[in-house]
């Protein structure tokens, strides 16, 4: 039994999981390089551009998948949370520091990338439609978190206080969504509609799954990217951060 | 030596509710100032979009609305405030009590001092701005339920930020976003019920809401109350 979870206990400790995600990177960079190469290419070059909306309809290549990650992000925060604030591990809360300004940034392109395609699409940058207004109230939920964050001095009881925020936001996410959706399907407005494509062709989607699947890997890499150096940066006064910064330790 | 045996529950409810409303009633005027906030910045509106009754009768169920809820928020800041500066909150963590009940406590006396007064006064704003009859009756449900969810989560935001700097700002940052639901659920009672239709969808939505909010945010901010304290 003890044997069973040793595996768990060493990748679960900062140093540990150092270790073990430095043999982890090379493969996600690799991986992440090929299917967003693979994706961008095949999806700005070779698929067919829409019959109405030409070739601006290619930013979805970027536009969903990283819409999906945005919201993927908060969970993947809120789990952190849940795993710090009920075993208090660590680790646990330093994936969750690390997934707040990345969960951020790309609620941001989300709405940065959606805004750029809206102009050519819809005539304007900003439209209150139900998912666009969800997005933005997802946007100050991370920037709340960052913020709060930043605001303790103590660590400790900011990795249990961003816990507890993330996990209330969780419980928020589904309420605010369907409450959005409502207030939309009120205040319907008559000029502008989502062009509701009921099937894409194909072509257009081989690509965009190929982008979803090499972002979600993006998403892995930048994250464990992000966490090391926040163990790097918490536990800059132990020994085996010491030997790694002066070589004495490989990896 | 004898422990001295522990009141119970209710007692414990009883008394810190007590205290609480015994401590806004000596300081009146600090609890008077978020309804001042309140009628003064609805006061501002038509000073701001002109006077014509059929703009003041399109905004009005938004506008008493956004002033309830900035009036709740600019007191949920002082919820734990004052008790965590005085030390009586580090007591109240290390009481024998649950320290969600003391929450709770706390929670209902801010809502009897300002949600439930807000709530009161909203009429006399709904008057102001030209609303019509049809939508008191609405914005006096909705808003007797949706204070109480302001006040809730405004002591979830309270307890996180006690001992931070920049706290109001930063309390409003956290919890604005969770009251996005309330918002819209609570104007559209009162926007159907000036257009005729019927109000028991958006209302029931607000209950289903509230008894939510009872039934998470004590725990959450007892939580947050025992993280937020160590700053």
């Amino acid at each position: 039994m003890a044997r069973k979870w040793q595996w768990f206990h060493r990748l679960g400790s900062p140093p540990g999981f150092y270790r073990a995600s430095g043999y982890w990177l090379p493969w996600l960079a690799v991986a992440a390089a090929l299917l967003l190469g693979v994706g961008l290419v095949w999806g700005l070059v070779y698929a067919p551009p829409d019959a109405r909306q030409g070739n601006s309809f290619r930013i979805i290549y970027i536009h969903v998948p990283v819409s999906f990650l945005a919201l993927a992000g908060y969970y993947v925060m809120a789990a952190a949370g849940a795993v710090h604030l009920i075993w208090r591990m660590k680790l646990a809360d330093m994936v969750m520091t690390a997934a707040a300004p990345l969960g951020a940034a790309l609620t941001f392109l989300a709405l940065w990338s959606g805004a750029v395609w809206g102009k050519p699409t819809w005539g304007t940058y900003w439209v209150w439609d139900a998912r666009i207004t969800s997005m933005l109230v997802l946007l100050f939920l991370y920037l709340g978190m960052v913020a709060l964050r930043l605001g303790f001095s103590n660590r400790e009881a900011a990795g249990r206080a961003c816990a507890v925020l993330a996990l209330v936001g969780t419980v928020n996410i589904p309420i605010i969504y369907k409450s959005v959706d409502w207030w939309y399907s009120l205040h319907q407005p008559a000029t502008i509609r989502l062009t509701a494509a009921p099937s894409m062709h194909p072509d257009m989607f081989k690509p965009l799954l190929v982008m979803i699947v090499g972002f979600y890997v993006f998403y892995a890499l930048v994250l464990i990217l992000n966490t090391r150096a926040e163990i790097l940066a918490r536990e800059r006064r132990t020994g085996w951060v010491r030997d790694l910064a002066a070589g004495r330790n490989q990896r | 030596m004898e422990t001295p045996e522990l009141p119970g529950l209710a007692a414990g409810f009883g008394a810190l509710l007590r205290r609480d409303l015994q401590l806004a009633w000596r300081q009146r005027g600090q609890a008077v100032n978020p309804l001042i906030f309140f009628v003064m910045v609805t006061a501002l509106v038509p000073l701001a979009v002109g006077p014509e009754p059929a703009l003041l009768t399109r905004l009005a169920p938004g506008m008493v609305w956004i002033m309830a809820l900035l009036g709740t928020l600019l007191a949920a800041d002082a919820l734990f405030h004052e008790d965590f500066v005085d030390g009586a909150l580090e007591h109240l963590v290390l009481s024998p009590q649950p320290l969600w009940l003391l929450v709770l406590a706390k929670v209902t006396a801010h809502w009897l001092v300002i949600g439930l007064p807000i709530t009161l006064l909203s009429p006399l704003l709904g008057l102001m701005l030209a609303l019509p009859d049809a939508g008191f009756m609405p914005l006096l449900v909705g808003l007797t339920l949706g204070t109480l969810v302001f006040s809730l989560l405004g002591a979830v935001g309270g307890a996180l930020t006690v001992a931070l700097g920049g706290r109001s700002v930063l309390l409003s940052l956290l919890v604005l976003p969770l009251y996005v639901p309330v918002l819209i659920f609570g104007t559209s009672a009162v926007t159907q019920a000036v257009a005729g239709g019927g109000i028991g969808g958006p209302l029931a939505l607000l209950g289903a809401i509230a008894a939510l909010a009872l039934a998470v945010a004590p725990f959450a901010a007892a939580a947050a109350l025992r993280a937020g304290i160590d700053g």
